[in-house]
């Protein structure tokens, strides 16, 4: 009964991973010349990833966009949680509003909101230009080395925060009441209550959002491919579209490889450090 | 009778005071509504203008998610008659309808297994899938694609089916809800001379339809949009997916956003009618794939 799903895991994921670890090692390459056999280089790919420039600008900007998406798309998905948790009507059609991003597929995200970045025609410039009474400038969003980047991480937010905002809402819906009716009898305030009971209790619900939009965006692909391909001067370059650039376009595996091992290893650790602090929790518990 | 008469005045400010912040709660909620909203409906009341220009013109302010002047289906015939959209829908339907289907089947006989039979090394194999549920699709498909192109499945169906079927998070979801189904079920079947198979198809199934649907969404959410992997192992367009045709007609020059859009909406529209109608599944499914506190 769980053969198939052994050999299928086997087959499609442990295999791969561990030829990955071991082409990383090599100059293996997408189609094998015969005059050039792949031969061991050791760590050279390595040394040489860390050396590269694009590969540092891209995780340059993994890194940036995790530090302020993860940031903003916890909090937003915890206070659009808490708007429609409220007990007033017709909160269930605004959160299947503010869900219906997520089941739209990234590739059609990324080209709806091209078009809305249009710097001369496009909705956002000439919306911001109206609302800041004509004092908003000119932004060249997906042509600027500046804010590329920034552009990629609002629709990124648009589409995903709403995935999250449905397991805090589930977490929100498995405190029990009894703590906020016992804070009623006590005369806590509003703050006081989402201070010391709401953010206690969503502990391990927002440890899990960050973690899983950590991993999200270190994964960033999709957006990027259809909107900038890297560029403009790399300034939206990523480790996957890196990757996909030397081991797929370029054929180099061994060099594509070891960008998955180290973006791998990154993932990794981002998940034992949720293991270590979910432990702790229970070991005070 | 005193006491209710003393909260009077009180309960009036009370309700004032809270009608202000019930207002507050709702522009908020509207203003939020709006931004969901407005790259939708800007997409699908673009596609069915079928004059560029217009559209074009109307898209910096509220004209663009206004149907109005030259509206009609041209843009969707269009993307019929240029391309082979027929083709790629019945791709992407294909290969999600099989992805998910064997892979319900398969994941669940494996966290059945998992969660009621004894056998050795039980317990490392669960810690295996959990751990294997943190290997992201991104870091093996290099490897990957040198192993497909060996055995020549490049271009083809099973090459977007069967890597993808075994899941370890949905075996690990199954899991879950396997282990909470009380054992007295199955083993009064198993008393009653059943073997393993008939318990499983005849007890654990009809218990686990939520857990079945959770994985179905969640799976389908995923393989409708895959992207990375197709861009790789597809060439023509006899097996090219949904989201790698409407890139690379995107990718053209000049672009015919009319028909862009007349492409996305199709794309878009059968998982949101699919999401409308199933809000209620959609939603606890999401919230089943968080850890619970």
């Amino acid at each position: 009964m769980s053969a198939p799903a052994i050999v299928l895991l086997v087959v499609f994921l442990v295999v791969p991973f561990v030829l990955s670890i071991g082409f990383a090692f090599t100059d293996q390459r997408l189609i094998p010349n015969p005059n050039l056999p792949t031969s061991f280089v050791g760590f050279r790919n390595f040394v040489r990833l860390i050396t590269d420039s694009t590969f540092q600008r891209a995780l340059r900007n993994n890194f940036t966009f995790t530090l302020v998406v993860v940031p903003v798309q916890t909090a937003l998905a915890l206070a659009m949680a808490m708007l429609v948790n409220t007990r007033v009507r017709g909160t269930n059609l605004f959160r299947t509003i503010y869900f219906s991003p997520v089941v739209i597929t990234m590739v059609v995200v990324s080209i709806v909101w091209y078009l809305l970045y249009n710097p001369d025609q496009g909705f956002i410039n000439r919306t911001l230009r109206t609302l800041t009474f004509g004092h908003w400038p000119n932004v060249r969003w997906l042509q600027s080395t500046f804010w590329a980047l920034p552009a990629i991480m609002i629709l990124s937010v648009w589409q995903g925060v709403g995935f999250q905002m449905v397991i805090f809402l589930a977490g929100l819906q498995d405190i029990p009441t009894e703590l906020y009716e016992a804070s009623d009898v006590d005369g806590a305030t509003r703050r006081q209550k989402f201070f010391h009971i709401t953010l206690p209790q969503l502990r391990n619900t927002t440890l899990f959002v960050v973690i899983s939009t950590t991993i999200l965006s270190f994964k960033l692909f999709h957006q990027v491919w259809v909107m900038t391909r890297g560029g403009p001067q790399e300034s939206t370059m990523t480790a996957i579209v890196m990757m996909y650039r030397q081991g797929f376009q370029q054929g180099r595996v061994g060099y594509a490889s070891a960008i998955a091992v180290l973006f791998f290893c990154m993932v990794l650790i981002v998940s034992l450090l949720q293991r270590t602090v979910l432990k702790e929790e229970r070991a005070v518990d | 009778m005193a006491h209710e008469a003393k909260r009077g005045p009180m309960s009036l400010a009370r309700r004032t005071r809270r009608s202000a912040s019930t207002a507050v709660l709702y522009a908020l909620l509207i203003v939020l509504a709006l931004y969901f909203l407005f790259p939708t409906v800007f997409m699908v009341v673009s596609s069915l203008k079928t004059d560029e220009l217009q559209l074009m013109a109307d898209m910096g302010g509220v004209r663009g998610f206004i149907p109005y002047g030259e509206i009609g289906l041209g843009n969707f015939q269009r993307v019929f008659q240029e391309m082979a959209f027929g083709r790629f829908f019945f791709n992407s339907v294909f290969i999600l309808v099989m992805t998910v289907g064997i892979g319900l089947l398969v994941n669940s006989m494996f966290a059945y297994s998992l969660a009621r039979l004894r056998f050795r090394g039980r317990a490392i194999l669960v810690s295996v899938v959990v751990a294997l549920i943190i290997v992201p699709t991104e870091s093996v498909v290099i490897p990957m694609l040198l192993m497909v192109n060996t055995v020549g499945w490049i271009d083809s169906y099973q090459v977007q089916i069967v890597p993808f079927v075994a899941d370890a998070f949905s075996i690990f979801l199954f899991y879950q809800f396997f282990i909470q189904v009380p054992k007295d079920f199955d083993e009064a079947a198993l008393i009653d001379g059943a073997g393993y198979w008939t318990v499983y198809a005849r007890v654990i199934l009809p218990l686990s339809r939520p857990v079945f649907a959770s994985v179905a969404i969640l799976q389908g959410i995923q393989h409708w949009g895959r992207f990375l992997w197709p861009l790789m192992v597809t060439r023509g367009e006899t097996y090219r997916p949904l989201p790698v045709a409407i890139q690379q007609f995107f990718s053209q020059d000049p672009k015919a956003w009319g028909s862009i859009f007349a492409f996305a909406t199709m794309t878009t529209i059968p998982l949101l009618i699919l999401f409308l109608v199933f809000q209620k599944w959609f939603v606890q499914s999401v919230a089943s794939s968080g850890v619970k506190g």
